[in-house]
């Protein structure tokens, strides 16, 4: 059996499982571990899509 | 003659900080086996202490990454003094504790060349690994009382 994901599933994936951990690992209470977990998904999501713009707009 | 209390304030800024933080516990065998659990079973610290939400979704997280890394077709580092990303590849891996041990009893993870994902693949494994890590030290801390 494998497993095949698109490089941007695959990114989500990985933005989804490292927030989870970070956001309970780095916080308290439960409220700012969910902000906090929300906030990094986001910001991974937001860091893959201006990284894909940027090789993007670089390759033309 | 200068005031003792104006004194200590000047010499320790904050010292209401430090009143309201919680005193660590001395260090017993629950302090010193929480990390190890939690090494070697993904959300196992956790669980000692009773956290029973935590533990299952840090448990979930690691090992869903590491079985998805191994459905990849990642592959999995063994103890090598080859190349230092290889090296850190297999200190990455190790993190993983009873799921690494487990994937290579089992002689798992070879990886693949002909997948274009089974970089990916090798990268979720380092990645749940150095989660795992994350995640005995946090328990750590439970159990020393420096996080609630």
């Amino acid at each position: 059996m494998t497993l095949e994901l698109s490089h941007f599933s695959a990114a989500l994936v990985f933005a989804l499982f490292a927030s989870i951990v970070f956001g309970i690992t780095q916080k308290n209470t439960r409220p700012e571990m969910i902000r906090y977990g929300v906030r990094c998904f986001f910001t991974f999501a937001a860091g893959v899509l201006a990284a894909g713009w940027f090789m993007y707009l670089l390759r033309r | 003659m200068p005031d003792p209390a104006q004194s200590k304030s000047a010499a320790q800024p904050f010292p209401h900080l430090k009143e309201e933080a919680a005193a660590p516990r001395p260090l017993t065998l629950l302090a010193v086996v929480t990390p190890i659990v939690g090494w070697l079973v993904p959300g196992g610290g956790h669980f000692l202490h009773r956290r029973w939400g935590r533990g299952a979704l840090l448990a979930a997280s690691v090992t869903s990454m590491f079985g998805m890394g191994l459905l990849m077709q990642g592959k999995v580092y063994s103890a090598n003094f080859g190349d230092i990303l290889d090296m850190l590849g297999f200190v990455g891996d190790l993190g993983a504790g009873g799921l690494y041990l487990l994937t290579r009893a089992l002689d798992w993870g070879h990886g693949s060349i002909n997948l274009a994902t089974a970089d990916y693949g090798t990268k979720f494994i380092i990645v749940a690994g150095l989660l795992n890590v994350i995640s005995a030290v946090d328990a750590y801390d439970i159990a020393i009382g420096k996080k609630a």
